[in-house]
């Protein structure tokens, strides 16, 4: 069987590459040019806005290299993902600079735009018929939480990718798609083992990051037999390692055995990882089992309400002994100030306290799920009438302190904290009110014992409180089952450059099997 | 004799895998040490949920794969990615608390 080449640029589209390490990858003579430009990582923001979290300039970047060099070449060009959170809005973002590029470039070729948004409607029908599955630890599905989302996406696998192809798109533009999609969509349409195509992609969708040094921000080629893939860094002085290339098999995954997917399981319990040559690793063994059942992974987030953040720190250490007191007496005073305004959250995020094993951050915060409303104040266990600390400044006695408050010094302290003061709530002004009043409370807050009474936080800007919009949370992250892969995902075929406007665009239905 | 993690692994990591699951990466420097401290059996659920202060119930899988020489453990993410009372919406900075982890077990070196 011939060696089919994939040459994986960087990690994440607009990331970036050097050009040695991207033309010795263009001298390989790839087959095709795929790159992956999503992720959950950076929370449910991207996907409920709508927007990218990569740049604009830099993604630009990244495909005025890539385009013109695969139409020179005659090789696809896939992207998966666009965007970053791969819906619709960021599907026209990055088909806008792609039609930018031709226009400027003078390009003229077809492009595939291939959503990969899920009507509300066909999950509801789902969910009567039974067809949506959890995916443990993510709460049961709701009919709300689906009615609520502001976008909800499905992960794509190969067989939309490959229809783009059949059609003769010379750049695939998907939407949310399994990583390792858009690097194994040409071998298996070609008929190599899908195992090692997609442990293969599952490799080279984070590009030089599974070398030695590892980089988010070079290319990787991967070299794919019958029974056997390769995988080489393109730039001198990084090498793939048997340890580096295996390590990243562990990376953000669950069990590094067993990798669910579209379409079934990426059964890496036979995998070997073999060193080739000083940069370069042999893997053979990895399976591909087809579940009974195709089933897409999908993804929703909904808005929550409106964000106010102040940033600020402290250094006094008679108020860092007692921070874990003082905070819960500002969310007092401020739910007494504010009475039938409870439809907020007013949160302290505190860096910088001493090591204390699984208390700090999010281990210190119980697991509330999804959140169906804004819950009241959250954990505010200090009621006006016992949080002692809300009373005034003029109490500096030692003899009656609050619960949890120690007027004097601990050995093992901090320098200093940094304080975020986070209040989310329905409107931006509301949010605005409480993290104003918050932040005044905190900055003349008495606690006892206190000297420094000029001021209790020092602020790095002016304004101090800064508007961060809409605040959005995961919602939906189910699984799917479907009888078609391609059934939700249609396929537009935009052709650029030379032809007609009316001749540009035309859209193939999903072809739906019994 | 008593080690500490961090003296035994070249790469102790943490990331969401997902946004509702956290995974943590321990790559041991040599395969005799990967060896001996999962003979030793210092990382259990139970182990490691008291070092984190969660339920056992939470640590949902703890796997050794050999190929890198590494044990990884992934938990119930304590409130999903992202949600009110985030301070990390990646996961990458939970690990801390596994580097200062001490435990016994026979000599590995």
């Amino acid at each position: 069987m011939r060696e089919m080449k994939i040459l994986s640029p960087t990690a994440i589209l607009g990331y970036g590459f050097p050009m040695a390490s991207w033309e010795e990858g263009m001298r390989r003579k790839p087959d095709v040019i795929a790159v992956d430009a999503g992720s959950t990582d950076p929370g449910p923001y991207y996907l409920g806005a709508g927007i990218s979290f990569t740049d604009r300039a830099a993604v630009k970047r990244d495909l005025a290299i890539m385009i013109p060099a695969a139409l020179d070449a005659s090789i696809p060009l896939i992207i998966g993902s666009a965007g970053g959170s791969g819906a619709l809005p960021h599907l026209q973002w990055n088909r806008e600079i792609i039609e930018e590029i031709a226009a400027e470039k003078d390009l003229t070729f077809t492009l595939a735009v291939i959503p990969g948004d899920i009507d509300k409607k066909t999950i509801l029908s789902a969910m009567e018929e039974g067809r949506i599955l959890p995916l443990h630890p993510a709460p049961e599905l709701t009919q709300a939480d689906v009615t609520d989302a502001a976008h909800i996406v499905a992960q794509m696998g190969t067989e939309p990718i490959i229809r783009a192809l059949d059609e003769k798109a010379q750049v695939v533009l998907a939407g949310r798609a399994y990583d390792p999609a858009v690097f194994a969509a040409v071998a298996v349409r070609e008929g190599y083992d899908r195992g090692l195509a997609v442990h293969l992609g599952k490799i080279l969708e984070c590009a030089a990051i599974a070398a030695t040094p590892g980089s988010g921000s070079d290319c990787m080629i991967g070299y794919l037999g019958g029974d056997y893939f390769r995988v080489e860094p393109l730039s001198a002085g990084r090498k793939c390692t048997t340890l580096s290339v295996a390590a990243h098999t562990l990376y953000e995954k669950t069990n590094p055995y067993i990798l669910p997917g579209p379409g079934g399981i990426l059964d890496l319990t036979q995998t070997v990882f073999t060193q080739e040559t000083e940069t370069c690793v042999r893997v053979t063994g990895s399976r591909f089992f087809p579940s009974d059942t195709y089933t897409i992974k999908l993804e929703g987030v909904k808005k929550v309400g409106c964000r106010t953040v102040s940033f600020a720190s402290t250094a006094d250490p008679v108020m860092i002994a007692q921070i874990d007191a003082i905070t819960p007496a500002v969310k007092a005073r401020v739910r007494d100030n504010f009475t039938g305004m409870d439809n907020y959250s007013l949160d302290f995020k505190i860096y910088g306290k001493p090591a204390q094993s699984g208390t700090q951050g999010i281990f210190a915060a119980s697991y509330v799920g999804i959140i169906d409303a804004l819950p009241a104040v959250i954990d505010c266990a200090v009621s006006p009438e016992n949080a002692d600390c809300s009373v005034p400044s003029d109490n500096t006695d030692c003899a009656a302190p609050p619960s949890g408050a120690d007027c004097t010094l601990h050995g093992a302290t901090s320098a200093e904290l940094a304080i975020i003061i986070d209040a989310v709530a329905p409107t931006q002004e509301m949010a605005n009110t409480i993290c104003s009043f918050a932040r005044s409370t905190l900055l003349h807050y008495g606690y006892p014992g206190r000297i420094s009474t000029a001021g209790n936080l020092a602020f790095p800007f002016s304004p101090s409180d800064v508007k961060m919009g809409d605040v959005y949370a995961f919602c939906v992250y189910h699984l799917m089952e479907v009888t078609n892969p391609c059934e939700f995902f249609p396929i537009e075929y935009i052709r650029l450059g030379c032809c007609a406007p009316e001749a540009r665009v035309y859209t193939a239905k999903p072809e739906v099997k019994a | 004799m008593t080690y500490q993690l961090s003296n035994l692994a070249d790469v102790i990591r943490s990331k969401n895998s997902g946004p509702y699951e956290l995974t943590f990466d321990i790559i041991f420097k040599t395969q005799a040490i990967y060896e001996a401290v999962i003979k030793s059996e210092a990382i259990t659920k139970e182990s490691f949920a008291a070092l984190y202060g969660i339920s056992p119930g939470n640590v949902m899988e703890i796997v050794h794969f050999d190929p890198a020489k590494a044990i990884k453990i992934t938990i119930v993410r304590p409130i999903c990615s992202g949600d009110l009372r985030e301070t990390d919406v990646y996961g990458a900075q939970q690990h801390a608390p596994l580097m200062h982890f001490s435990f016994t077990m026979e000599d590995a070196c």
